[in-house]
């Protein structure tokens, strides 16, 4: 009952800062935990990402969605260290983060997953989970070859492991292999390790991608638990129903760039956005009056410019 | 047929030196190539640079054996970031290619006619080892027992380089049974499965890979100390890259990524070889084999190791202690 509440809390707090934001690409957050400016990749002549400004609200679920080939995967790749950008500055609670290689940026706070698990397959579920610890002494050379030294900070860790296995209903594969986990499973095992970290902001790359239906539920659950927990959210996705279904804000990419932002229940009939989705002829005139008309301004043009031409 | 003698050569080839050198610098390769995932085709490099290291030292610098160890640990460390500086962040296969190169460049180097005062050219050093035998506990004489007819026996210099040779062993395998229970093994393991899972864990891949190849390195090079000590010289053509093979057919053959893997692959294709060696000479040399003479025996051995070794590959890719689930699962 108490988490109920708390719940609905947590989620009004985040609706109420987006409450009056204008839906403008860049538009400010009242307490953003990541604003990013400028941020170019390219890819030879290829322009893969080219985002002006963009803030991301603290203790929200945001999502990011484009068509396919929009920059998505490219821009978290940036952002996270896992690929370097050709220019532009992004600040993480105020700390600039750009040229901070990955594991610092994890270090941090800021946590990502991949597109395609990344399971350590030959390493056990309880493995997996302790390999996301932070600042372990048994880490260093040394120190591991005297198993007093951390001992009692491994127990530690597999306690709060074993919480977050129970709480991802992982438990009874403690001991198994990784690479012996379904497809399903290895996204929530990739995703309580990555909450092994201790992050603060969790970036997820297509949470859903390659889930079965019977999954999906029980991890969308665990996406707005994120948020319950203080955790701010921001996930790549292209199911829009799963979108509207938990994300508080929703911001759209399409060709490198940030082209609109906006509230889940509305973003899908914006212009700019149906544009990017499906063309931007794809609701031209059909019927036969407007295709004349269309013809005849057609027509219109071409006289004009071989007009143009002649007189030169 | 002098069976007599074929047990006794086998048996003593299960402790002797070879086993020894090769055992130790396997598990120098089983860090990187077991656990770390680090495909090292250059292991023989590092057991190349620390023989040489010992042996120009006392050699040419004249001086003592201690100090010639020193600068073949010295050497073996600095071989291993010059490999690993340039490479450790690329694709894992780059590494392969530097590292197959890297050891052929340091073998021809050392059998250069240009620096043959320093290296001694193909023929190499000698008369490296007397601070070492200096140090020997045991009085002159042989050492061993009767096995009912099969006489056990080494003479007392053998004795010294392989009891140091496996107390060696036994430290190293203490050691690595330590590290890889421990978190720092955790991070070399998950390493080895995906680099970028682990980076977006806060880890710092390179520093664990390059700590990992400078283990691997150092390991090895004792290997090439018990080579340089056990043959009371050093040649450059030893280091050659059949010399990592041999020590990746070891390592696969017990079963990688287990600690006692590599010591048991190794003691098993040494007494393979020496007792099919032992069998085919002396079939040749009793008549019962005719097609053949004895210097061919040489070559059909190393033949028929393969074919064992191909079969073993088939019908037990986990090795020895290997553990069939793991590979059951397809890592990549």
């Amino acid at each position: 009952m108490h988490a109920e509440t708390m719940s609905t809390d947590r989620k009004a707090a985040a609706l109420a800062a987006f409450k009056d934001l204008a839906r403008d690409p860049g538009v400010p957050k009242p307490d953003p935990i990541l604003v990013v400016d400028d941020v170019v990749r390219r890819f030879g002549g290829l322009t893969a990402v080219d985002v002006g400004h963009v803030e991301i609200q603290r203790g929200s679920i945001t999502a990011l969605i484009g068509p396919n080939g929009a920059g998505k995967t490219t821009f978290f790749n940036q952002l996270t260290g896992f690929d370097t950008a050709d220019s532009g500055t992004w600040t993480f609670n105020g700390r600039s983060m750009n040229g901070v290689p990955a594991h610092k940026v994890a270090r941090r706070g800021m946590v990502r997953t991949f597109q395609l698990t990344k399971a350590l397959s030959r390493l056990t579920v309880m493995e997996n989970m302790r390999l996301g610890a932070q600042q372990q002494k048994g880490e260093n050379f040394w120190r591991a070859l005297v198993p007093r030294v951390w001992r009692a900070q491994e127990d530690e860790i597999t306690e709060r492991a074993e919480e977050l296995l129970a709480r991802f209903k992982l438990d009874a594969k403690r001991d198994d292999f990784a690479g012996s986990l379904s497809g399903g499973q290895r996204k929530l095992l990739e995703m309580a390790r990555a909450l092994m970290v201790n992050p603060e902001l969790v970036m997820l790359d297509e949470p859903m991608a390659g889930v079965n239906p019977a999954l999906t539920q029980s991890l969308l659950g665990h996406v707005k638990d994120l948020r319950e927990q203080g955790m701010t959210v921001l996930f790549v996705e292209h199911d829009m129903d799963m979108v509207r279904d938990i994300s508080d804000w929703v911001i759209v990419m399409a060709q490198g760039a940030v082209i609109a932002e906006g509230p889940p229940a509305t973003i899908m009939s914006d212009d700019r956005v149906i544009d990017a989705y499906l063309g931007a002829h794809h609701d031209a005139p059909l019927s036969e009056g407007e295709l004349e008309e269309q013809l005849q301004q057609a027509e219109a043009a071409l006289e004009a410019e071989i007009e143009e031409e002649t007189q030169k | 047929m002098d069976w007599i003698t074929i047990i006794s050569t086998t048996i003593k080839a299960s402790v002797g030196v070879e086993t020894v050198l090769y055992g130790i610098a396997a598990i120098g390769l089983n860090i990187h190539f077991g656990y770390t995932g680090l495909l090292n085709f250059g292991q023989a490099a590092f057991m190349g640079v620390a023989g040489y290291g010992l042996a120009v030292t006392v050699v040419v610098l004249g001086m003592p054996f201690w100090v010639g160890v020193i600068f073949g640990l010295i050497a073996a460390v600095i071989l291993a970031f010059l490999l690993g500086i340039p490479t450790l962040q690329l694709r894992a296969d780059y590494l392969a290619i530097v590292t197959i190169a890297a050891a052929e460049i340091v073998r021809l180097v050392f059998r250069s006619v240009q620096f043959k005062d320093v290296f001694g050219g193909s023929d190499g050093h000698r008369g490296f080892t007397d601070g070492f035998y200096a140090l020997n506990p045991y009085p002159a004489g042989n050492y061993g027992f009767n096995l009912g007819p099969v006489p056990l026996f080494f003479n007392h210099r053998t004795m010294w380089v392989i009891t140091v040779g496996w107390v060696l062993i036994a430290l190293a395998c203490l050691m690595v049974h330590l590290l890889m229970k421990s978190p720092w093994g955790r991070v070399l393991k998950a390493i080895r499965e995906d680099e970028d899972a682990v980076r977006s864990l806060g880890k710092s891949v390179f520093s664990y890979k390059m700590q990992a190849l400078v283990l691997g390195g150092v390991i090895g090079c004792m290997g090439g100390f018990i080579y340089g000590l056990g043959y009371a010289s050093v040649q450059p053509d030893v280091f050659g890259t059949e010399t990592t093979f041999y020590m990746y057919t070891m390592v696969i053959l017990g079963g990688a990524a287990r600690v006692l893997g590599p010591v048991i692959g190794s003691m098993v294709f040494w007494v393979l070889l020496v007792f099919i060696y032992g069998v085919l000479s002396e079939a040749v040399r009793v008549g019962y084999i005719t097609f053949m003479d004895t210097n061919q025996v040489g070559a059909l051995r190393w033949i028929l190791v393969g074919a064992g070794l191909i079969l073993l590959l088939v019908y037990r890719p986990q090795g020895i202690f290997g553990d069939k689930r793991e590979i059951a699962i397809d890592a990549r």
